[in-house]
């Protein structure tokens, strides 16, 4: 059910065009707002502090004052390196394979087979019931398997999803793990705009079923697909529970090990990892505002 | 893409029609086949080798409700109690304050602060995990930043308790309820306000008889994702806390690498199936409380 926690992307024109405010005594409106900014500042302080702390955690050397020795260390770390550039790929991977399954299916379904969608909205939300940690635990049982298909073709099989260097294991409970925000964002898409009529449209004005696909349906998805890949990417690379019971080592994984002997060096992994999530999470809304924005001037 | 074949525009033979219907289906069958192998195994495989005893002398298994049985008495029941109350606990608290702030956000009317304060909810919200847990070490474990400046420790106050991971689970549950909620609060018509006002309600009055009952449906579905998403996180606790406070998923992932007692591996799945059950017995609560929120809020 982690995977619930990215499920509402932000929704930056909602409320762009909410009505004018009602007159009000000029009291009550400043209390207001007073309250609110109150309320807010409040937020600010429990959310920044945390970051802040942290920050100064990773920069202050006990008696010594200032140093970057953290950072220093973090650079030349070769474990940074290979588990960061393992979570990317997983995430790509992810991404890849979730859209790859999705994308087509959910266009057929609204196109061609309407019958199915209830039941591919029910599967694809399945996997926020079974929780991440109960997920590895069927998986970790069917992989125990391994011994007992030793002669069998399946043990290669086996063998090739745990390889250390590229789990292809994980890609596969990420991708299952990232249906339910793939599917909200698609599906959010996808209701957004007619694409039935559009691609009537476009069939009837002559374009063929590939210029329609690349010219029409494409271009309709985009935002939407961004959006859900990035809420993967951005869980992916922060995944530890199932990464972690499987005896792999992503970045997650890595910097918890790495905490145990320099509490400092992980506490910078962990603001590396925000700053990620952050400048992920930017692109995404640059990637949509871009479209809205596009759109909003063609029309 | 395969057989993304496009509707027909003009009405064709019924042969080829039915030719066009059969290439539509290459398009699904890889989706069903994936959710089947990926999903369906490893959950076929939980919910059955969950009522699967395993003779320790024998190494024989049988059919049985021993694990189940465990799994719900002595330590693992108070993990799960513990997991239960930490996750309502944490959904009321993140209910409230989220929709507060939510609240705050659409008072203010400066788009600019509400767009700093939206994208700022989206990072914090995906900010949990081992990630979350060495933040709040380093601001408020036993050499944390904060800990040292407000000398913390002489209190008595510890990060590794219960207390400990309420402060950090809302940490990414109070952003993830203000942009679930946000949209429903933008439904609030400003209209009703000035009805309400006009019939000379205060503003306390307006929204104990309009304001939150036409939200109860949307706080109650917030509420329920945000007992999920606290239930279901493993890393945040298993790194702030190891296994001093105790909760189902961490007994779950002991079980599995064998930490407690070799060949737990059937508990571990008893275990995870009694975690499946609560979480669809919340979750049915949502399902008709979301139509309702529909009306009014369309």
């Amino acid at each position: 059910m982690a995977g619930l926690k990215t499920a509402a992307p932000p929704a930056p024109a909602a409320g762009a065009e909410r009505p004018a405010p009602p007159a009000r005594p000029r009291t009550a409106r400043r209390r207001r707002g007073v309250g609110s900014l109150f309320v807010l500042f409040l937020a600010a302080a429990y959310f920044l502090v945390p970051v802040a702390a942290s920050l100064w955690f990773t920069v202050d050397d006990a008696g010594k004052g200032i140093s970057f020795d953290a950072y220093a260390k973090g650079l030349t770390d070769d474990g940074l390196a290979t588990s960061l550039l393992t979570s990317v790929l997983l995430g790509l991977a992810t991404v890849a394979l979730g859209l790859l399954l999705m994308v087509p299916t959910l266009v057929v379904v609204v196109l061609r087979l309407p019958r199915l969608r209830r039941l591919v909205e029910v599967l694809c939300m399945v996997p926020l019931i079974v929780p991440p940690i109960a997920l590895v635990a069927g998986v970790s049982t069917v992989l125990s398997w391994e011994q007992e298909l030793a002669s069998t073709p399946f043990y290669r099989t086996f063998q090739l999803l745990q390889n250390k260097d590229f789990p292809l294991v994980l890609v596969l409970i990420y991708t299952v793990m990232s249906l339910p925000f793939l599917y909200r964002s698609l599906d959010a898409g996808l209701r957004a705009v007619d694409l039935r009529t559009l691609v009537e449209a476009s069939r009837s004005l002559g374009a063929s079923r590939t210029a329609t696909i690349y010219r029409v349906v494409v271009p309709n998805l985009r935002s939407s697909v961004v959006s859900g890949a990035v809420l993967s990417l951005a869980m992916v690379l922060g995944e530890y529970t199932v990464a972690t019971v499987l005896g792999f080592e992503p970045f997650a994984v890595w910097m918890v090990h790495v905490g145990e002997y320099e509490a400092q060096l992980s506490v910078a992994a962990a603001m590396l990892s925000l700053l990620l999530t952050w400048g992920l999470l930017l692109l995404l809304t640059n990637i949509a505002g871009g479209r809205a924005r596009n759109r909003r001037t063609t029309a | 893409m395969p057989a993304s074949s496009a509707p027909p525009a003009t009405p064709i033979l019924p042969r080829a029609y039915r030719r066009l219907r059969r290439m539509r289906w290459p398009a699904v069958v890889p989706f069903f086949a994936f959710l089947a192998v990926c999903f369906g195994i490893p959950a076929g495989t939980l919910a059955y080798q969950a009522f699967m005893v395993v003779d320790p002398a024998t190494g024989e298994s049988s059919p049985g409700f021993d694990n189940v049985g465990t799994a719900l008495s002595g330590a693992y029941a108070t993990g799960l109690l513990g997991s239960v109350r930490l996750s309502l606990l944490t959904a009321v608290l993140a209910t409230v304050l989220g929709a507060v702030i939510a609240q705050a956000v659409v008072n203010s009317r400066r788009s600019a602060l509400r767009k700093a304060i939206v994208s700022a909810s989206g990072v914090f919200a995906n900010f949990s995990g081992a990630p979350l847990a060495f933040a709040f070490i380093a601001t408020l474990g036993t050499t944390g930043t904060v800990t040292r400046l407000l000398d913390l420790s002489r209190t008595g106050f510890s990060l590794y308790t219960f207390t400990g991971l309420v402060l950090a689970y809302l940490y990414f549950m109070v952003p993830l309820m203000v942009v679930t909620i946000l949209p429903a609060l933008d439904g609030i018509r400003t209209q009703w306000r000035e009805a309400a006002a006009s019939c000379g309600a205060t503003r306390g009055q307006f929204w104990r008889h309009v304001g939150l009952p036409v939200l109860t449906p949307s706080l109650l579905g917030g509420a329920v994702l945000m007992f999920g998403t606290a239930f279901a996180s493993h890393a945040t606790a298993a790194v702030m806390t190891g296994s001093s406070v105790p909760l189902i998923t961490i007994q779950i992932a002991n079980a599995l690498s064998g930490n407690v007692l070799v060949g737990q591996e059937n508990l571990a799945l008893a275990m995870s199936l009694n975690m499946v059950v609560i979480a669809l017995l919340v979750i049915a609560v949502q399902i008709p409380l979301q139509r309702r929120s529909n009306r009014w809020l369309a």
